[in-house]
């Protein structure tokens, strides 16, 4: 191809060198733009670093605006609180929900039930968090006491329950990372290879053991990976969580106790913060420390998915 | 896997009611999966729909405690003018990358280090662009300091980028060789290889990603936050404070005043109905095209 674009006189090569030039460019410019993004989120948050130690500000629990103390262990562990009820609640019935499409649904019903599960990725976050605070926490919050008070002996669990929780918080999560995770899964379960489920069928398996002993084994990988994609997705989710987290700097003491995410303190507290330079880096600096959270779980997650489908998903 | 390995024993009643009831949990979970769906479209609608109005839609917030509260049309204006704005700064940048992935870098080190960046950016948490923005744009001195509806759209620029960006390599990744091929063996340059055949076979993929972006940007609450701000009035000079839908609900939400609360329900309902627009049109014209 190369040698035939050379024969071509010079003055129609001259555009083409400036398209691959621009084109260039421009991918170029996404590298320079990221590492921009990284210099200045570090460079602003430096002072809370400098101030409190690097270990001490992740680590220390003690997060304090009236005295100007901010150490985000409380915002660290909501974090991992809530995207774990999420990973809790919503993986395996989004697992459960892509299996049926994919192996057990009748045909006339499996691309409706599908887009329906995808609207659940329209809806945005606002309205999630909307619906979440004026209909969903008031409504389960009946419940909550009961399951609180019943199962008091578990641990973190306990009978005191204010409405917005880490609870109703991770519930919303799991609804909101429903979409992704089913549809990475439906796509890891497409690739396992029809011979592997006609064999086991052959063999005499029931339908639900060709789906345990030859789909599951194989689609593992991915479906791990999709499961990490929806915990970076729950971990960085802001508007829906400070709605409903109650928006305390505290280590709660049991899954229906009050809270805060790293995210949902940057929502609230950055616009009061604008003027008070240790407390506008020390929200910079959570924002950094959820940045560098969800870029290691996307790694592993990216990590998982291409181990599992080893380039063999066809592209939807 | 060795378990297949030796032939099963024929089905007994026990594995046969497992079966079951395993395919019965399964088929639950999906029904699960979709309740939350239709009590979130279910409640949009019981709420919403009383509170839409002529006069919601055309009159813009008052801000007062007392009295009418006023509408939405600043924030429905608002949100339309900043993600035009985004779309216009994303797609031809996302484009333009995708276009470079895959006619020119392909398999480079330098194409798979853009790419990397590319997923990198798609997992930034909407905040954190905010935020970056927010040091950049809104407090520098480079620009006019204060929030501006050209800084909101930025911010949504960025999280539209690397979705239009993917979407795009995908889409054009999928335009067959042979078609390049005759192209260039006609005698075409390269760049109008690009614009006359590649691009237009692409066409409809390109605007189905887009949408699908742009469907995703709209409802975006986070990056507004800090950027465009919240502000009553309509205005069209992107120069300023803007408002924006998501907003007005975040503000609306935890308000005293029921008429409020029911105006967050109406903004809401609104807003969906935008964004669902979005995405069937979106799926319309995936559907009508098949690149491969």
């Amino acid at each position: 191809m190369s040698a035939l674009a050379l024969s071509l006189p010079s003055r129609a090569r001259y555009p083409d060198r400036a398209l691959r030039w621009v084109l260039t460019a421009l991918a170029g410019g996404i590298l320079a733009l990221i590492v921009f993004f990284f210099i200045r989120l570090i460079s602003e948050a430096n002072p809370a670093f400098s101030h409190f130690g690097v270990f001490d500000f992740v680590f220390r629990n003690d997060w304090d605006v009236s005295r100007s103390v901010y150490h985000a262990a409380p915002l660290v562990v909501g974090t991992l609180i809530t995207s774990g009820i999420a990973l809790v609640i919503g993986v395996p019935i989004a697992v459960a929900a892509a299996l049926f499409l994919t192996e057990l649904c009748p045909r006339r019903l499996r691309s409706p039930l599908t887009v329906m599960l995808e609207l659940l990725a329209a809806v945005p976050s606002v309205v999630y968090g909307l619906w979440g605070f004026l209909v969903l926490a008031p409504k389960l919050k009946g419940a909550e006491h009961w399951f609180g008070s019943t199962f008091s002996f578990l641990p973190f669990v306990g009978p005191d329950v204010p409405g917005p929780n880490y609870f109703i918080a991770g519930l919303i999560l799991a609804i909101m990372i429903l979409p992704i995770v089913s549809a990475i899964s439906r796509e890891v379960v497409a690739t396992v290879p029809g011979e592997h489920k006609e064999a086991a069928l052959a063999l005499g398996a029931t339908r639900w053991e060709t789906i345990r002993m030859a789909v599951l084994p194989y689609a593992r990988p991915g479906i791990t990976g999709g499961a990490m994609l929806g915990l970076g997705r729950a971990i960085g989710e802001t508007i829906a969580v400070t709605l409903v987290i109650g928006n305390a700097p505290q280590i709660g003491k049991t899954i229906f106790s009050q809270g805060y995410t790293l995210a949902a303190v940057i929502a609230n507290e950055f616009g009061e913060a604008a003027n008070n330079q240790l407390h506008r880096a020390s929200l910079i600096a959570a924002g950094l420390v959820l940045f560098v959270l969800t870029l290691l779980v996307n790694v592993l997650a990216r990590w998982f998915v291409v181990r599992g489908t080893r380039g063999r998903v066809t592209k939807a | 896997m060795s378990a297949l390995a030796t032939p099963f024993a024929p089905i007994s009643a026990g594995r046969k009611r497992k079966d079951k009831v395993m395919r019965g949990l399964l088929a639950a979970a999906t029904g699960v999966a979709l309740v939350p769906l239709v009590l979130i479209l279910y409640y949009l609608l019981k709420k919403g729909a009383g509170a839409l109005s002529w006069h919601m839609l055309t009159s813009d917030p008052t801000g007062s405690f007392l009295g009418d509260p006023g509408g939405i049309k600043s924030a429905i204006l608002g949100t339309v003018t900043m993600v035009a704005l985004a779309t216009a700064i994303a797609v031809p940048i996302g484009v333009g990358v995708a276009l470079y992935l895959v006619e020119y870098g392909k398999e480079s080190r330098f194409a798979s280090v853009v790419r990397y960046f590319v997923d990198v950016m798609t997992g930034v948490p909407s905040i954190v662009f905010g935020l970056f923005i927010y040091i950049t744009l809104v407090t520098s001195d480079l620009f006019s300091k204060g929030y501006a509806g050209w800084k909101g759209a930025v911010a949504l620029s960025l999280l539209m980028l690397p979705v239009v960006t993917r979407s795009s390599e995908v889409v054009l990744a999928l335009v067959p060789d042979s078609l390049r091929e005759a192209a260039l063996a006609l005698g075409a340059p390269r760049w109008r290889v690009i614009a006359r055949v590649v691009l237009p076979t692409a066409a409809p993929g390109l605007i189905t990603g887009s949408l699908l972006a742009i469907a995703r940007a709209a409802g975006e609450t986070a990056p507004l936050l800090f950027t465009s701000a919240l502000v009553f009035g309509t205005s069209f000079d992107l120069g300023h404070q803007m408002n924006s839908m998501p907003v007005q609900i975040f503000n609306d939400v935890g308000s005293a005043r029921s008429e409020i609360v029911q105006r967050a329900w109406g903004t809401a309902l609104t807003l969906v109905v935008m964004i669902l627009l979005l995405t069937m049109a979106a799926r319309l014209i995936a559907r009508r095209s098949r690149v491969s």
